[in-house]
């Protein structure tokens, strides 16, 4: 994957499958402490330890685990790359967590890339999820919560176009003001 | 500064809308594959292009949507197209300008862009 941002879209679908209907995602950057992390945590009906224990190992996937082998697996290899690593917990019928960290300045490091169009597909195409998207940059931080649109939007939808479009607006504005400032 | 306020104008110009939506028929689906090897391949720019597109153009009928690996992870990204009444057309190895073209070659105009098909890949 070209960008981090395309693992956790990558990796969401793993929540999506497990019948999540709540997501979050938290992505932390510190520089000073030489840290990109990011959390994706949902309430699917979770993993048995024996599944869990084969994950990320894209060689022992059985045919029911094949939909979870390679998106862990080529995340793992992203983050030890990158003197990271990968940790994943879960609780059956509870939901699960990954946790992906990576030095900020190592050389092998992708960009997070474009977090806005990883939000707006997924808000786009899964309009009866929600999602909880949490940004922090140093002392900076942005929060977007489509429980509190869908409040606000009544009994419209989503996914309608011009509300995806404010939403893509939205986002972008407020992950850019954490990076210095609205161009 | 984008505000709730503007969130809400939208809210009641588009209940609006549904107030005057009479009966309509099913509409047309376009189903990005998002699994890993899409993802990896450009899909979530393919997406993309078709919703920025389809906006641009009012397109009110069109649902996009995704799904999971749809098996020729070698021609991701692959995109599906229904059309009611009309059988489905797969277009393979998609990039966001081809999106563009079959917004409005084939779900405006309904002529099939017979040249990014599936169809045309295999020979």
């Amino acid at each position: 994957m070209k960008e981090l941002s395309l693992h956790i879209l990558d990796i969401v679908q793993n929540s999506i499958s497990a019948c999540a209907d709540l997501i979050r995602i938290d992505v932390t950057v510190d520089i000073e402490a030489d840290l990109l992390a990011f959390i994706i945590e949902d309430n699917g009906k979770g993993m048995d330890a024996q599944l869990l224990k084969t994950v990320s190992d894209p060689f022992a996937t059985t045919r029911t685990t094949r939909k979870v082998g390679l998106g862990i697996s080529l995340l793992k290899a992203a983050a030890e790359g990158c003197d990271g690593g990968l940790e994943i917990s879960s609780v059956q019928g509870e939901g699960t967590k990954v946790k992906a960290w990576f030095a900020y300045g190592h050389i092998d490091r992708a960009p997070l890339g474009d977090m806005v169009e990883t939000i707006v597909s997924l808000v786009a195409c899964n309009p009866a999820i929600d999602f909880v998207y949490h940004h922090r940059m140093g002392e900076k931080h942005f929060e977007f919560d489509t429980c509190e649109i869908k409040k606000v939007l009544g009994e419209v939808s989503i996914n309608n176009i011009e509300v995806i479009s404010w939403i893509r607006d939205y986002c972008r504005e407020g992950i850019e003001s954490l990076y210095g400032g609205v161009e | 500064m984008k505000s709730l306020a503007e969130l809400e104008a939208i809210r009641k110009k588009a209940q609006e809308k549904v107030d005057l939506r009479t009966e309509r028929q099913e509409g047309i689906r376009i189903v990005v594959g998002m699994a890993t090897c899409g993802i990896a391949a450009g899909a979530r720019p393919v997406l993309n292009a078709f919703m920025e597109e389809a906006a641009k153009r009012n397109l009110k009928d069109v649902t996009i949507a995704q799904t999971g690996c749809i098996g020729v992870c070698r021609l991701e990204p692959v995109v599906e197209v229904y059309v009611p009444g009309e059988e489905k057309v797969t277009y393979v190895s998609m990039t966001p300008e081809k999106a563009v073209q079959i917004i409005n070659e084939h779900i405006v105009n309904g002529n099939a862009c017979i040249q990014y098909t599936i169809g045309a890949a295999d020979k």
